[in-house]
């Protein structure tokens, strides 16, 4: 069998699901919502690579800017996890737990 | 080099970020203050630079950012409603110890993303621009790092903001793919060469699914009431003006550009995105008591009217928009103004009962809130009413009249809440008295109080206000 596009693209849109799924479903640790932000990028750099990798170079077409999208999602996430945890440092540190279902000081 | 300039206005914020940032781990005493200044003046000045030495159009960094005259107009307005709201903060930050330089830093570098947002050509530019400004909007919002609930706002607002910067790659993932291409020209010519694929209107889905979340719009709004109440109230005050604007005028900017040939697509995304959003902020705030949760649901309503012109899909609905951001973002100020004036000896309060009967003790305030409050509402004399005349009239035009009649229920539902407010001010009891405000925040409430009376001043200040916003509409048509 030969491994096409659509394998890529089925395989990210799965990774995809389970990111989304991971942040609403899970209930008890913040860490597990961070891990599934990653999930989502990862899905999304498989589907920029696998995009630029089977794209024809004709007219208008731009092969190398996915994969060039794909390094800058890196470089974004590598930031964002920064940020995320500085802020989950500070919230453990008032809150002393980062249970999910403890989150929940304001509502309505 | 020889766009270069048409990117003085970012440079110049970058770079004064930066050397601020260089100053502020210097031991020089009180350089908060000194950096506030400097921040507040930089904004200033990139307000003013954007939008006059652009006389001419053009793009920059090989077609990755467009600087034309709806960019200028944006940008003029996020500079403004920025430097403002730093000078506001001035004050609060001093008295809740919370004055550190980083806080004017964070907002250049969030005004930097905007402007690149609100410039943005190409899908990747407007990805570096939107997490540039989400990443310095966490931060700000979780700045009262000792208080349990301004860290559990920075925490909601991280894991919405991004899983929305998810769906947003998502769908840029898939419009590179079917359409083979970044640049938004290209991708308009694409979609017109080689007709629609269900890969691009997915994708243009999840984009816009991913800004909704950015603008608060319904059903993309949960993290808005609680990160609106946790954060510090001048990061309230900012974050629902300027990135608000800059994210909508990116929506508008998609939608007219790369997806202007399939009107028919984007129009139900907005138009769902319209009607929730102004049905859940009218009803969402007649049971609150806070008053910075009110101004969330009343923001997401707004975005939701604001979202109204847009749905036409014309000239005259793109200068609706923006003529209702305006308004919007001058009330908006105006109101964080005045709700940074209620402190009691003890601390600030924030419930909308502590307003009452202040019609009494701090007149001039609530003078100047009845008229945000009836502006917001729309009342004729008052800006706000032209806001949504100028916002719903060109909706009927185009045959969206069930739109503006869902609009106007909802405004008439969304005109109880702030009548609440009127009436807690003038009919009740007075509580406790406020303490003499300092001038920044007095002046700038009744500024933006007499500019939205200014209803007098239309034909003549409104008379350049039109080419402005005419000239910045139809730059994208």
């Amino acid at each position: 069998m030969i491994i096409g596009l659509a394998h890529y693209l089925t395989v990210a849109a799965i990774l995809f699901t389970i990111g989304v799924f991971g942040i609403f479903v899970n209930r008890k640790n913040v860490i597990i919502i961070l891990m599934c932000v990653e999930l989502i990028l990862l899905a999304v750099n498989i589907n920029f690579v696998a995009f630029s990798t089977h794209m024809v170079e004709t007219g208008a077409n731009e092969p190398l800017a996915g994969q060039i999208f794909a390094l800058f999602i890196l470089t974004v996430a590598a930031a964002e996890a920064a940020v995320g945890l500085a802020i989950l440092v500070v919230y453990f540190r008032n809150r002393g737990n980062i249970a999910v279902e403890d989150i929940d000081l304001m509502k309505g | 080099m020889p766009n270069l300039y048409l990117v003085i206005p970012e440079i110049l914020l970058a770079v004064s970020a930066s050397l601020l940032l260089g100053f502020g781990v210097s031991k020089t005493k009180n350089r908060a203050p000194i950096v506030r200044l400097i921040a507040i003046a930089v904004l200033v000045l990139y307000s003013v630079l954007s939008f006059l030495l652009g006389s001419q159009d053009g793009e920059a960094f090989k077609g990755a950012l467009i600087i034309d005259g709806y960019a200028r107009y944006v940008k003029f307005f996020i500079g403004m409603a920025a430097a403002a709201g730093l000078l506001l903060a001035g004050d609060y930050l001093e008295r809740e110890k919370l004055d550190k330089y980083e806080f004017s830093v964070l907002t250049l570098y969030a005004v930097l993303g905007m402007s690149i947002m609100v410039s943005a050509n190409n899908l990747l530019a407007l990805y570096i621009g939107v997490e540039m400004q989400a990443l310095a909007l966490y931060v700000m919002a979780a700045f009262n790092r000792d208080s349990l609930r301004a860290s559990e706002a920075g925490l909601k607002y991280f894991v919405l903001g991004a899983l929305s910067s998810g769906l947003l790659l998502y769908g840029i993932s898939l419009i590179y793919g079917f359409t083979g291409t970044l640049n938004f020209e290209a991708v308009a010519t694409s979609i017109q060469s080689n007709g629609l694929s269900a890969g691009v209107v997915a994708g243009m889905v999840f984009l816009l699914c991913g800004l909704g979340f950015k603008i608060s719009a319904a059903p993309f709004h949960m993290w808005t009431p609680d990160v609106y109440e946790g954060s510090p109230t001048p990061v309230t005050g900012f974050f629902a003006g300027a990135p608000k604007f800059a994210a909508i005028a990116l929506i508008a900017r998609l939608v007219m550009g790369p997806f202007g040939d399939i009107t028919d697509q984007w129009q139900q995304v907005i138009i769902v995105l319209a009607v929730m959003s102004m049905f859940i902020g009218a009803i969402g705030a007649l049971r609150q008591t806070n008053i910075k949760r009110l101004m969330a649901y009343s923001s997401i309503a707004n975005m939701g009217y604001a979202l109204v012109p847009l749905a036409a899909g014309t000239v005259s609905g793109l200068r609706g928009m923006l003529i209702f951001m305006t308004i919007y973002l001058i009330t908006v100020i105006g109101v964080f103004a005045c709700i940074l004036q209620m402190r009691i000896r003890d601390g600030m309060v924030e419930r909308i009962s502590d307003l009452s009967g202040i019609s009494k003790t701090n007149r001039g305030m609530a003078i100047a809130m009845t008229a945000f409050m009836l502006s917001l509402m729309g009342i004729p004399p008052l800006l706000g009413f032209f806001g949504k005349l100028f916002a719903f009239y060109p909706a009927v035009q185009s045959g969206l009249t069930w739109l503006v009649v869902l609009a106007l229920i909802a405004s008439v539902i969304g005109a109880f809440y702030y009548l609440r407010v009127i009436k807690t001010m003038w009919f009740d009891e007075s509580e406790h008295e406020f303490i003499n405000p300092v001038r920044a925040l007095s002046w700038t409430s009744a500024i933006s109080a007499l500019l939205l009376i200014g209803f007098v001043m239309i034909p003549f200040v409104a008379r350049t206000g039109q080419d402005w916003i005419s000239i910045a509409a139809t730059s994208l048509f």
